[in-house]
């Protein structure tokens, strides 16, 4: 069955060498395959795959595993240290600038979910931080993006600053820091159109915005549902803008949501927010290690194999 | 066909560097299609086919596995030779329902079939039926002004079904020929809002028996297995009838239809291959086939030149 967690899997072919004594190192590689298919599964990129179970491997056909009691909890706990490791261990905050207002980009491909990211961003500065943000439109592209921005402000009771669809967005995003100077707003949050990290003519263009404003935040807004095109994007984005760290959106739903490994990967960079809904105040601050347990899916086995 | 031949001779040629079928042949393969999102176990069950077939007929040379590879793979997407046709209806007013998860193209993708079947000399209306996200019936009418159709609205907030209602009565009373509904985009996972998109269809069924005649499930070709779950979830909901698979245009090779094709048999009928309404087509299996393999294809013609 599709999307069985790595805890059931190992334990169904623990269950097989069961009663044959010590674990042999066929039994690891046998359990290694079912690692793979566990983190393939969750999308997580083949490339970022091979390397990540041949490094668990070197840790299992050491001591650790092959002279445990129980084997198959033992590598589950390996490859949850690894994975926790490798998804940053730490939580991160946003940026503040010394000298506000703290310009932030949301920049990503369509659809991930920028838009509503930039309102949920907004939100939580004033509500956790007691920060005043403004909300810059510099999306000219997609139909009624700006309406859409206006709305999620009037939403928050916040300010939008707009220029139409004939302003450029380094023109946009000029004017807002300004407006923001003005408006004594301490946050200036800018909402990118959509784009493919392929479209060259719509990068070049972020990054004029860039070079206009200076954010202290570039964020890459990905879709925690994106299978294993997620490296090819992040890589390319991080290439080209140089990003800060990165939003995690639709984690509401039932996806394992590997791509946030190929993000950490091929970036370096942390995932700073989880978006948990649509509304405007479901988002959460990004846990590594919860991260870590849902792409194995394997939320509560965890903490019982802590206590073990 | 030109396109055919064309397709098998430039397999053929890829296949041709790897000379031998060997372990390491069928590892690549697999990795060509885990990497372009074909589902886990489909890709599984590809290669043991595969190796069994190579074995059965004592295959050696990779030129004469090439066919069968691609035989198998267009095959499975495209069982009768004709699956991307829609359903459209000759006297009377056809209906589509459009549904899928958050921001996967779907609005859009209606704005571009409007503005085809404008071209094909008919009469369209659009119905604004995501009542919820912010902008969104904004976004309707800015396609609706752009491909010049009628968009039938409510305000913000108002009950969806109620909004297919008016749209049935309103589509029928401009004696539209094609009906085209968009829905809120929803994750497969929440029961209240698949329920009422099951209220949404019901709806559409009372009014016009028969009805709606497609429930396309918008998929974004970016997405990984989870499409498989959204699949699913969504044919139980709301009976789908054809995928339109978005945002090719990208890097990203939406294989995960494969598995869908194999395991739940909805067959993909559109393609959208960017954001203008010009940018759509009816999905075409060798072709499709064809790019899981273009970088393979892509790189071969750089050695060799
Ligand atoms: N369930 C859920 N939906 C989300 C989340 N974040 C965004 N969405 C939805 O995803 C869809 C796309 O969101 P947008 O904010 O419009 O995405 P975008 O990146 O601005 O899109 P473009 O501007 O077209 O590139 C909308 O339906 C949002 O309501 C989330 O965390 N959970
Ligand atoms: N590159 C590319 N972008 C696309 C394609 N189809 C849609 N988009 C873009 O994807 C984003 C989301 O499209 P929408 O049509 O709003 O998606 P939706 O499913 O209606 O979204 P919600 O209603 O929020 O759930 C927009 O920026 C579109 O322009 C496509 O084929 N290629
Ligand atoms: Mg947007
Ligand atoms: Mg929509």
């Amino acid at each position: 069955m599709a999307f069985e967690g790595l805890a059931e899997r190992l334990q169904s072919t623990f269950d097989k060498m069961k009663g044959r004594g010590k674990v042999s190192e066929a039994d690891v590689k046998e359990m290694m395959r079912e690692v793979r298919l566990a983190l393939l599964e969750a999308d997580v990129n083949f490339k970022v795959v091979k390397k990540f179970v041949n490094d668990v491997k070197e840790r299992a056909v050491g001591q650790e595993v092959m002279k445990s009691l129980t084997p198959g909890q033992q590598v589950i706990k390996v490859v949850n240290e690894e994975l926790t490791t490798l998804m940053g261990g730490e939580e991160s905050k946003i940026a503040a600038s010394r000298k506000p207002p703290t310009v932030v980009m949301l920049a990503g491909l369509q659809g991930a979910g920028k838009t509503t990211t930039v309102a949920k961003v907004a939100n939580h500065l004033r509500k956790h931080h007691n920060r005043k943000p403004l909300l810059a439109a510099a999306d000219i592209y997609r139909p009624a993006a700006i309406d859409q921005l206006e709305t999620l402000g009037k939403q928050l009771d916040m300010p939008v600053y707009s220029k139409g669809t004939e302003a450029s967005p380094v023109d946009i995003a000029k004017g807002a820091v300004e407006e923001a100077k003005e408006a004594n707003c301490d946050y200036v949050l800018i909402d990118t159109a959509g784009r493919l990290h392929v479209d060259e003519e719509l990068m070049d263009e972020l990054q004029q915005v860039r070079e206009a404003v200076q954010p202290e935040e570039i964020l890459l807004v990905i879709d925690s549902m994106t299978g294993q095109d997620a490296v090819n994007v992040a890589e390319s984005f991080h290439e080209q803008l140089g990003v800060t760290g990165a939003i995690l959106t639709k984690l509401d739903g039932d996806t394992r949501g590997g791509a946030a490994l190929s993000v950490r990967e091929v970036t370096g960079v942390p995932i700073k927010f989880a978006g948990t809904g649509e509304k405007i105040d479901e988002i959460d601050v990004f846990h590594p290690e919860r991260m870590a347990s849902r792409i194995l899916g394997m939320g509560d086995m965890l903490s019982l194999i802590e206590k073990a | 066909t030109k396109t055919r031949d064309s397709f098998a001779e430039q397999m053929n040629e890829l296949f041709a560097q790897y000379r031998t079928v060997d372990e390491e042949f069928f590892e690549e393969l697999e990795e060509i299609l885990i990497g372009a999102d074909a589902g886990v176990s489909t890709v599984m069950e590809l290669i043991d086919e595969l190796k069994e077939e190579a074995r059965r007929r004592n295959i050696k040379d990779s030129r004469n596995i090439a066919p069968l590879i691609t035989e198998k793979l267009a095959d499975k997407l495209d069982r009768t030779g004709g699956d991307a046709s829609l359903n459209m209806q000759q006297d009377e007013m056809t209906v589509i329902l459009f549904v899928g998860v958050n921001g996967v193209g779907k609005t859009t993708t209606i704005g571009k079939m409007a503005h085809s079947f404008k071209e094909e000399g008919k009469k369209v209306v659009m119905a604004a039926g995501d009542t919820f996200r912010a902008g969104a019936i904004e976004q309707l009418d800015v396609w609706g002004e752009r491909v010049g159709v009628d968009v039938v609205k409510q305000q913000a907030g108002s009950d969806p079904a109620a909004v297919m209602y008016d749209a049935i009565q309103s589509a029928r009373s401009r004696n539209a020929d094609v009906l085209l509904c968009d829905t809120a985009g929803r994750l497969q996972n929440k029961v209240n809002l698949m329920k009422e998109l099951e209220k949404v269809k019901r709806v559409i069924s009372r009014e016009i028996p028969g009805a709606p005649h497609e429930v396309l499930l918008v998929l974004d070709a970016t997405t990984g297995q989870n499409a498989m779950s959204q699949a699913k979830t969504f044919q139980e909901a709301t009976d789908v009838s054809g995928i339109a698979l978005t945002k090719l245009d990208g890097t990203a090779k939406g294989g995960i239809v494969l598995a869908i094709r194999n395991e739940l048999d909805i067959p993909v009928k559109l393609v959208g291959l960017g954001e203008k309404m010009d940018d759509m087509q009816p999905f075409d299996a060798e072709q499709f086939v064809y790019g899981l393999f273009r970088e393979l294809v892509e790189e071969q013609a750089e050695e060799s030149s």
